[in-house]
């Protein structure tokens, strides 16, 4: 007798994605489509796909995909969730997509309390232009643009998106994971999970950002990136629930 | 009545990124010496008697190439 124990979910389509080796955007498409799977709810998902690495998300998904410019998802989704209410909006964005130029639309659709799910996955670099600094990088990170190390007189302070949403009295929940290893990876599911579970239940606005990451956006291997993620961005961007209310 | 996992493992669309042998506890992967038609080195299996089916390398395979099987022995 064969049982299937770990297969791939069918909301994954047949097709091989072209991310670089050992890409976090692989596993959080696989755990949004478990997700998906699991509440049964291919049918009438909606996802909006963002500008950067994962523009050809539409291409991995098995479920309709939307496309918007460059940090414009929460207003497509906003868009879509008003015109079909039934339907289960999500955004999937980076961070240099949700946090440096879509920072307006991102704020005012968790303002409004819009009642769509956004996944925010955050690797603190643009990976897709092959690794400048973005407003996550943290302090004394060496990038393209900050060769000797962000520093605060000159770049800034980085941004914490769920800290700074956590203030507006719209967001409903945020949750910070990371996908490093297998503990993570499920514990990041079961934010997913809620966050969708809370869109069902017509509770508002929920956003699970997701420490990722971008081998070769770092100039690391896969293994050195988790390494780096796990001691040194996780102090900066503690893990867990945020906000659950 | 003891179970046997089947491993099924893509090695022509893997990538090499060793996230499922750096997190497999049992270290049932391994990095092959032969390369696939993407140009990366791929995983490849050890020894599958010693896998316990706990599903650490597909919950970590980014490109989902690895999916579990289990078969129960009489």
């Amino acid at each position: 007798m064969k049982a299937t124990k770990f297969i791939k979910p069918k909301a994954i389509k047949e097709l091989y994605h072209n991310y670089c080796p050992g890409c976090g955007h692989g596993i959080v498409h696989r755990l949004v489509a478990e997700v998906v799977d699991e509440l049964n709810i291919r049918d009438k998902t909606i996802g909006i796909a963002p500008v950067g690495c994962a523009v050809f998300a539409y291409d991995y998904w098995n479920f309709d995909v939307s496309e918007a410019p460059h940090g414009r998802p929460p207003a497509v989704a906003t868009g879509v969730k008003r015109v079909l209410p039934d339907r289960i909006v999500f955004t999937y964005q980076g961070d240099g997509d949700l946090a440096a130029i879509g920072t307006a639309e991102i704020i005012h659709a968790a303002n409004r309390s819009e009642n769509i799910t956004v996944i925010f996955v955050n690797n603190t670099v643009y990976g897709m232009t092959s690794g400048q600094m973005a407003p996550t990088t943290i302090l004394g990170q060496k990038t393209l643009t900050t060769p000797y190390g962000r520093e605060i007189y000159k770049d800034g302070y980085p941004l914490k998106v769920c800290e700074l949403l956590s203030v507006i009295e719209g967001t409903k929940y945020l949750a910070r994971g990371a996908v490093t290893n297998p503990k993570n990876v499920a514990l990041t599911k079961s934010y997913i999970k809620k966050a969708f579970v809370n869109q069902i239940e017509n509770k508002g606005f929920s956003l699970v950002e997701i420490l990722s990451m971008c081998p070769s956006g770092l100039h690391k291997s896969p293994v050195e990136s988790i390494e780096w993620i796990e001691n040194e961005l996780v102090k900066y961007f503690p893990l867990g629930v945020i906000k659950d209310v | 009545m003891s179970k046997k996992y089947i491993l099924k493992i893509d090695s022509e669309h893997c990538k090499g990124c060793e996230l499922c042998i750096v997190n497999c506890p049992k270290r049932v992967l391994k990095l092959s010496e032969n390369i696939n038609k993407l140009g990366y080195r791929y995983v490849e299996i050890v020894d599958i008697s010693r896998c316990t089916g706990c599903g650490r390398c597909y919950l970590m395979c980014p490109d989902y190439l690895i999916e579990i099987y289990e078969e129960e022995l009489k």
